[in-house]
């Protein structure tokens, strides 16, 4: 599988050879399965947020304990003091379920992708810098500000910025955004303790898998400005069907 | 894209068949061993499904988290409850001394229980953590009767697989599993921080279940019944909730 999908092209390829695709079949794959999760998530995950817009350090909190900070929105519940006059409805039902069973589409679906990037070579080759220099780093922030595209895009790679920040988005914030959130689950309290001790409380859980989340939405945010910048046809092709960009469709 | 070569078609037949007797061995031993919860079917019975069969078999015996007197929530805030009606009041003002919680169903011995019978049982105290669905919670001291003990009294019969308790309020009903209705933190509480149990926070009797979310601890409690199956209560989905679109199961 690996092979078939991930070799390097051999020297007498003839022309009518596939190419080698831009980004093996299970990548694909759980890249799209991932991205309608988080979507759900995120929509599901505002409309339980809504319902309680305050946030608190340690265990407990309450409308009657002082908050680490609120939100300025209104509720969607009448107990929550926003200085809104009014109650925005009340979906947290169907939003709950959603939210959870897309949590589990994402965790299997990570899982799958995680095996794949392990046994097929594709965090070693794909993601793991080959080296980490401060002067290459800066070399990508600068071609970034004269709106060159690095060597790395023009070899149809990653460039070590991007490497490191798919790796900070897989291996960080991922694992994190879940464990803040099994850490607000009773039941799973009870049979580890120190998955939320760790936190400080169930509380400051559930205020870091926010802040955690926000993480991710500002992750979302600039891949697709940098997807739109380096020509979003090709590159969504590229994640549909695996079609490497042409160097003329490169930016 | 390459064409299938006949190794390939074999090796996709054999994982596509291995992966479907796979699903149907896991559904049966899931209904085997009561990991399928009431409101599995649906849209989102996938992931309710899963977390319920996953949280039952790393939480069955595990004890929810116990705090400090020095952690209890000052003060501990008491969600809304609608309209609790003449009823209720005149309960209220004779002391609840009237108030009766029946055990029926699969049971040797139906009964009917005050609540001074009650605090004469032998009694638990817990400092256990509130949360609500909504996101908040406090932390409070919880005296009660652990609901085993009362189901010893009565006499569950060896078929029962759920009990199902009903509020003052006729809307609202719950039902839990012999997991939980076993588990030695699962009262029926008649205390908190110290006195009787305060009207707003349930009083005179709640249900406390610490391993899930507030809904499940329902308040006002006045009968238990013990049955093997959900179908005939309501909906058939276990509780009030699932009809007004919340999960059956709490534990998150």
């Amino acid at each position: 599988m690996a092979d078939s999908t991930y070799g390097a092209v051999p020297a007498s390829a003839t022309p009518l050879a596939a190419p080698r695709p831009r980004h093996a079949a299970i990548v694909r794959l759980t890249h799209w399965i991932t991205t309608l999760a988080f979507l759900a998530l995120l929509l599901s995950g505002i409309e339980i947020l809504i319902s309680h817009p305050r946030f608190y350090w340690g265990e407990a909190g309450n409308v009657l304990s002082p908050p680490l900070f609120k939100l300025p929105i209104p509720a969607s519940r009448a107990t929550v003091p926003t200085g809104y006059g009014y109650v925005l409805p009340d979906q947290n039902g169907w939003s709950r379920y959603l939210h959870f069973q897309s949590a589990w589409v994402a965790v299997l679906t990570g899982l799958l992708y995680l095996v794949f990037g392990i046994l097929s070579g594709h965090f070693r080759r794909n993601l793991l810098p080959a080296r980490l220099s401060l002067r290459e780093i800066s070399a990508v922030i600068t071609s970034h500000l004269r709106r060159r595209s690095t060597a790395a895009e023009d070899a149809g790679s990653y460039n070590v910025l991007q490497r490191l920040t798919y790796l900070l988005v897989i291996f960080v914030l991922f694992p994190l955004v879940i464990w803040t959130g099994l850490a607000m689950s009773p039941a799973i309290a009870s049979a580890f303790p120190p998955a939320v001790t760790v936190w400080g409380g169930q509380q400051s859980a559930r205020t870091l898998h926010f802040f955690i989340s926000i993480a991710l939405v500002v992750f979302l945010l600039v891949h697709l400005v940098m997807v739109w910048r380096s020509g979003l046809r090709a590159r969504v092709r590229a994640m549909i069907t695996g079609r490497p960009p042409t160097p003329e469709e490169r930016t | 894209m390459s064409k299938l070569s006949r190794r390939q078609l074999i090796t996709a037949g054999l994982a596509t068949t291995a992966g479907a007797s796979g699903l149907a061995v896991a559904a049966a031993l899931a209904r085997r061993y009561g990991l399928i919860p009431p409101d599995a079917g649906g849209l989102y019975g996938p992931g309710e499904t899963l977390t319920y069969a996953a949280q039952r078999l790393l939480t069955r015996h595990s004890l929810a988290r116990e705090f400090s007197a020095g952690q209890i929530s000052k003060p501990p805030f008491a969600n809304e409850v609608s309209p609790l009606g003449d009823d209720f009041k005149r309960l209220q003002q004779g002391s609840f001394a009237a108030w009766r919680l029946a055990v029926d169903g699969m049971v040797a011995r139906p009964a009917a229980f005050s609540v001074d019978e009650l605090k004469s049982f032998p009694r638990r105290t817990q400092i256990t953590h509130l949360a609500c669905e909504e996101g908040w919670s406090y932390i409070a001291e919880w005296t009660g009767v652990p609901l085993s003990h009362i189901l010893d009294v009565v006499g569950t019969l060896p078929q029962a697989r759920y009990v199902v308790y009903r509020s003052f309020q006729p809307d609202w009903w719950e039902s839990i599993d012999m997991a939980d209705a076993l588990h030695p933190q699962t009262l029926v509480a008649h205390s908190m921080n110290g006195g009787s149990l305060p009207v707003p926070f349930g009083g005179p009797l709640r249900l406390r279940v610490p391993r899930q979310l507030a809904y499940k601890s329902l308040k006002y409690i006045t009968r238990l019944t013990v049955t093997d199956s959900l179908k005939h209560f309501g909906k058939g989905l276990g509780s009030s909730e699932p009809e007004t679109g919340y999960a059956w199961y709490a534990g998150i």
